[in-house]
């Protein structure tokens, strides 16, 4: 590869693409879980316990995460991206980064709002972020379920289009983000 | 990687200048892919998008409708009860307390929790009527509750919600919606089927021997002089991490005295009445009795007492001291979940438990979006 090829980042830095992939798996545990345990008698207290500390675990890794991501540079969107498609996907990140941030605090208000005790292991509590009332906790207990599916299909497209880039277009979308270091970026650089 | 290099604007580090959309198709897009590859890639695609949600909808219970669920517990509560905007689904009629425990220090023997350790805090409960009418008149025969919320001085709470039967009837959640499908009344007799609930009782042995003992344990006069069972078995965990199964009971100081139907008033309230009188008259006691299970003792099935003579242990008094109508008082608003524990208390592998605190956040759920309705015990009810 040549020298200008290091200057011109190709892929997400090691800890972007770390954090990426840890909150990938715990988000989707995390929403596999919300969706069991609404509908279970005998799992719904096993789930609930975890359901919440993961969730501010997600709060805090989500912050983490922003504040890398305004540190460090971005690779550029691979050239096959129309600027209508770099749009919706720069929206779509917006979309999901917003959504990680505010769920988990909907979840925490709503626990808030009914006073329930907001448990996250052992003795170890947090403290209530909203005033008492119920009629709060139904509406952010209903919120809590649409900004839910809201987040499963944003994963589905954001999955699609990852999809349909590597396995399609074949422009190496993947590459920017796989877990592993890539060398042989793209097509492109390759024959430079 | 050189810093300046690194906050470069992505769009012109692409290329020389050049903008991105002229230079790439032709330099980056490799050897098109033919139709039938094309198909084959975005139809895989498709199963694997498919492969998420389909178990997504798994997980979720979409795949199997018979399953029961917290949804289609309380939607039949809510069709063999009525449903009774703002009201609880079950226990429906009640009047809220207030008061302290004072702990005597012996039950840190068994349990680390703040709670067992001597000094008092603060509880807030609701004395309550099985049933969902809010509004049904009150009857000897009725299955009395407490739901009490104990406030632990770091914060913690302890919510227990403990009924006046020496056990509960049935084993398992399967059973409890079996016998509230069994008793759903006929359209035509308005009556429940005799025939659906023989059948149920048949096919749940382990219910008709807990009605058994429970027919044979007169209840007391009135709420003040009521035994309340936590019913459940729970885990009580030390300092040293040592697990003890317990079960809990509440042991009315007030003397008991046996009901007494055909000297019962007739009057709609006449139990939530006498509960008021009495306690404006001296507060009401109850000591906290912790049965310390042995080896080999059920937990998992709350329809079977523990034999007798298991070590009992007095951790401390429980002390109500004023009464307030649902109206006006918080309790009204608290769901009295049986997992909502402090360090030091754990579920047992009883599967009522994870049941039971599914099936009242269901119902507490519905109810807190509802129009709050008057409750029966009205505030000018606890002052007269």
């Amino acid at each position: 590869m040549s020298a200008k090829v290091t200057t011109d980042r190709q892929q997400f830095t090691g800890s972007m693409r770390f954090l990426h992939w840890l909150m990938a798996a715990m988000v989707l545990t995390m929403l596999g879980i919300g969706v069991a345990m609404v509908a279970s008698l005998g799992d719904y207290h096993r789930l609930v316990s975890i359901h919440r500390p993961l969730g501010i675990l997600i709060l805090i890794l989500v912050v983490i995460r922003f504040v890398n991501r305004c540190l460090t540079s971005l690779p550029a969107f691979p050239a096959t991206m129309s600027s209508q498609e770099r749009f919706a996907a720069h929206a779509s990140e917006v979309l999901l980064y917003t959504l990680l941030f505010v769920q988990p605090l909907v979840g925490w208000g709503m626990l808030s709002a009914a006073r329930y005790p907001i448990v996250l292991f052992g003795s170890l509590h947090l403290f209530p972020i909203l005033p008492h009332s119920v009629m709060l906790y139904a509406a952010l207990r209903r919120a809590h379920t649409f900004l839910a599916y809201l987040l499963f299909l944003a994963f589905i497209a954001h999955f699609g289009a990852i999809l349909f880039h590597t396995l399609v277009v074949r422009d190496g979308m993947f590459s920017r983000m796989a877990p592993w270091r890539a060398h042989n970026l793209t097509v492109r650089r390759s024959k430079e | 990687m050189a810093p300046i290099a690194d906050n470069q604007d992505p769009k012109t580090a692409l290329g020389s200048g050049e903008s991105p959309s002229e230079a790439a198709p032709i330099e980056q897009r490799p050897a098109p892919l033919t139709r039938g590859s094309m198909l084959v890639r975005l139809g895989g695609i498709g199963v694997l998008l498919l492969g998420v949600l389909g178990a997504f909808l798994y997980w979720g219970g979409w795949f199997s409708p018979q399953k029961l669920t917290p949804t289609r517990f309380v939607n039949e509560f809510e069709r063999v009860n009525g449903t009774y905007s703002g009201f609880r689904r079950n226990h429906a009629k009640g009047v809220c307390a207030r008061g302290f425990f004072d702990s005597n220090g012996q039950g840190t023997r068994l349990s680390k929790a703040v709670v067992f350790q001597s000094g008092r805090v603060p509880v807030i409960g609701r004395f309550s009527l099985g049933g969902g009418d809010p509004r049904a008149s009150d009857d000897l025969s009725t299955v009395r509750g407490l739901g009490l919320q104990f406030s632990l001085s770091d914060g913690e709470q302890w919510r227990t919600a403990m009924i006046s039967l020496p056990v509960f009837p049935f084993k398992d959640p399967q059973a409890f919606y079996g016998n509230l499908v069994s008793s759903e009344l006929d359209p035509n007799t308005h009556q429940p089927d005799p025939a659906k609930m023989a059948a149920f009782l048949a096919n749940n042995p382990e219910t008709a021997r807990a009605l058994g003992i429970i027919k044979g344990h007169v209840p007391s006069s009135g709420f003040d002089n009521s035994t309340f069972y936590g019913l459940n078995a729970f885990r009580f965990v030390d300092a040293d991490g040592m697990p003890t199964p317990v079960r809990w009971t509440l042991v009315p100081v007030q003397p008991y005295e046996a009901a007494n139907a055909a000297e019962a008033s007739q009057d709609k309230n006449f139990l939530f009445d006498a509960l008021i009188a009495s306690i404006v008259q001296h507060p009401l006691q109850w000591h906290l009795i912790i049965t310390v299970g042995q080896p080999g003792d059920p937990t998992n099935d709350a329809t079977i007492p523990w034999p007798e003579g298991r070590e009992q242990v007095d951790v401390g008094t429980l002390t109500l001291d004023s009464v307030e109508s649902e109206e006006t008082s918080p309790a009204r608003d608290i769901n009295f979940d049986p997992l909502v524990l402090p360090a030091g208390i754990q579920p047992s592998d009883d599967p009522l438990l994870s049941a039971r605190s599914a099936i009242y956040s269901q119902s507490f759920t519905r109810r807190a979006g509802e129009t709050k309705e008057p409750s029966a015990i009205t505030p000018s009810e606890v002052r007269k």
